[in-house]
C-alpha cells in the first residue's frame, strides 16, 4: 500500500488539479514557481473516484470526493485541509429513501451551487437523479420532481451506467437548473426542481429508429460559461451541438472535427465562445483518431474547430478522455487540463496552444477538476 | 446471542471492533442485519442497499453457509449462530 497522503499545502494563486481514477484520487499543485507539479495521493486507494470538487464559496476551501468501493458502495467525503484529512466514511451517506426502489450505485458529479447560495450543493448520481443539500452537504435528499419523473422507466443506461453527469444551475435564477444524463438527454427545470422538461430538440439519437426523439439521447457532456449561461455546448454520443436559448433548440456545430463522437468537453474560463473537446474515432473504437492525441478548440462558438497538438503525442497514441476527464481553470493564461484512460494527465498554461505531461502511470483517469486557490 | 463478524474494511466504522454480539438478533439474517443497523447504521449502509438487500458483491454466511443458497435474508439464525460478512472476490 502506498504511503498515506499528506494533503497539499496551498497558497492563494496555486493551481490545484483533482484527479479521480478507478483506483483512488490524486491531488496536484502548481505554485507558479516553475518547479512543476507536486503530487499527493492516492487518496482512498483501491476505490474509484468519479467525482471531485473544490468549493471555495464563502471564503472556504472545502474539498469533496466521492470514493466508491466495488463491494461496499459509494460515500461522500470532504476535507477542509486540502486532503490532509477526510471526513469519516459514515458521515455523509447519500441514499435514496427505502421506498424509492432505487439504490445509489455511483456519484458522478459534485456541483457547488450558485455563488450567492453558499450552503446549496448538488450531486448527480447513478441511477440518474439529482440530489440537493441546503446545509452545505450535511444532509442530502433526492429532488422529488426529478425522482418521480414520468419518463424514468424509459430512461436506459449507457455503457457507463444511467449516470447524471452534468448539473448547470442558472447563476441568475434560483429556479432554473439544467441537467444531462446518459441516456435520457437534457432536462431543465424552471420552477426550482418541481417539474422537468426534456430539452433535446435537434439532438440526434443515432442508435434509435427515431433519430430525433423527445428524449432518450445519449448526451455525454454539456458546458456553459457563467457570463453567458444561456449558451450551451453539448458533446453527444455522435454529435456536437450548441444552444443559445438554454436548450430550447440545438444546432449542429461539428465543423472541422475528425469525428463528432467523444466524451469530454470544457469551456475556457474567460471566453464564453471558446470550448475544448477530444474527438474519438467512433463508438465502436473509442480512441483518438489516427493514433494522434489532439484536443480541438473552437474560439467562435463552434463555427470552426482547430486541432491543438504541441506537446501531445502524434504517433501511437490511442487514448480516451472520458466525460469528466477535462477541465479548465482561470489561471490568467487559460489553464486547460485532461486525463486519459491510460493514466496520463496533461496540462496547458496557454489556453491549449501547448501542452505538457503532468504525470504518467496513474490508474485510468475518470475525473479531472481544476481550480485556482483563492 | 448471535455474533456478526465484520470484514477488515468495515472495522473503521466500529472503532476497530471486528465482531458484534447481538443479544436480540432475531430469527433470520434479515432481522439480524436490522439489529446490526440499530447498533452500527454506517456498517449496515455499506452491507445493504436502500432496498434492504445485501449488496451484490458482498457475501454473507451463516455458520459457514452462503445465504444465497440457504434462503437469502430469510435464512434462519439460532442462538449461538455466527454471521460472517465478507467482500466477494470480484473487483478489478
Amino acid at each position: 500500500m502506498p504511503d498515506a497522503p499528506k494533503g497539499i499545502q496551498g497558497n492563494a494563486g496555486d493551481i490545484v488539479l483533482m484527479v479521480g481514477t478507478t483506483k483512488g484520487a490524486f491531488l496536484f499543485r502548481d505554485d507558479g514557481s516553475g518547479s512543476g507539479w507536486t503530487q499527493d495521493g492516492p487518496h482512498f486507494p483501491g476505490e474509484e473516484v468519479y467525482a471531485m470538487a473544490l468549493d471555495q464559496r464563502g471564503g472556504g476551501r472545502r474539498l469533496w470526493a466521492a470514493p466508491g468501493s466495488a463491494f461496499f458502495g459509494t460515500t461522500l467525503r470532504r476535507s477542509d485541509d486540502l486532503g490532509a484529512s477526510w471526513s469519516g466514511k459514515d458521515e455523509r451517506p447519500v441514499r435514496f429513501s427505502e421506498d424509492a426502489g432505487l439504490s445509489v450505485a455511483r456519484i458522478w458529479q459534485i456541483m457547488p451551487g450558485r455563488a450567492n447560495e453558499p450552503e446549496r450543493m448538488y450531486l448527480g448520481v447513478e441511477p440518474t437523479c439529482l440530489f440537493e443539500s441546503g446545509d452545505g452537504g450535511d444532509s442530502w435528499a433526492a429532488v422529488q420532481g426529478f425522482l418521480a419523473h414520468e419518463h424514468r422507466e424509459k430512461w436506459t443506461p449507457g455503457n457507463g451506467g444511467l449516470c447524471m453527469h452534468t448539473i448547470l444551475p442558472d447563476p441568475g435564477s434560483r429556479e432554473r437548473i439544467l441537467v444531462a444524463f446518459s441516456t435520457g438527454g437534457v432536462y431543465r427545470t424552471d420552477d426550482g426542481g418541481a417539474s422537468w422538461r426534456p430539452r433535446n430538440v435537434g439532438v440526434r439519437a443515432e442508435y434509435q429508429p427515431d433519430k430525433y426523439p423527445e428524449f432518450g439521447q445519449c448526451v455525454h457532456k454539456v458546458v456553459h460559461h457563467p457570463d453567458r449561461p444561456e449558451r450551451l455546448f453539448l458533446q453527444n454520443h455522435w454529435g456536437l451541438y450548441r444552444s443559445d436559448d438554454w436548450g430550447e433548440h440545438w444546432q449542429d456545430i461539428a465543423n472541422g472535427v475528425p469525428s463528432d463522437f467523444g466524451f469530454a468537453m470544457a469551456i475556457h474560463p474567460r471566453e464564453p465562445d471558446t470550448v475544448y473537446i477530444v474527438p474519438l474515432e467512433s463508438d465502436g473504437f473509442r480512441c483518438t483518431p489516427e493514433g494522434r492525441l489532439r484536443v480541438y478548440r473552437t474560439r467562435d462558438a463552434g463555427a470552426s474547430w482547430h486541432p491543438l497538438t504541441e506537446g501531445l503525442p502524434q504517433e501511437d497514441a490511442l487514448e480516451t478522455v472520458l466525460r469528466d476527464g477535462m477541465d479548465t481553470a482561470d489561471t490568467g493564461g487559460g489553464g486547460v487540463y485532461f486525463g486519459t484512460r491510460s493514466g496520463k494527465v496533461y496540462a496547458s498554461a496557454d489556453g491549449g496552444d501547448s501542452w505538457a505531461l503532468v504525470r504518467d502511470g496513474l490508474p485510468p483517469v475518470v475525473c479531472v477538476k481544476a481550480e485556482v486557490l483563492a | 446471542m448471535i455474533t456478526v463478524v465484520l470484514p477488515s474494511q468495515l472495522r473503521e466504522l466500529t472503532g476497530g471492533v471486528g465482531s458484534v454480539a447481538l443479544e436480540d438478533g432475531g430469527a433470520t439474517v434479515g432481522q439480524a442485519l436490522q439489529a446490526l443497523r440499530a447498533r452500527h447504521p454506517a456498517v449496515y449502509d455499506r452491507v445493504c442497499t436502500e432496498g434492504r438487500e445485501v449488496r451484490p458483491h458482498v457475501n454473507v454466511f451463516v455458520d459457514r453457509e452462503d445465504i444465497r443458497w440457504s434462503g437469502g435474508l430469510e435464512t434462519p439464525v439460532a442462538e449461538g449462530s455466527e454471521v460472517v460478512i465478507l467482500p466477494s472476490v470480484s473487483g478489478g
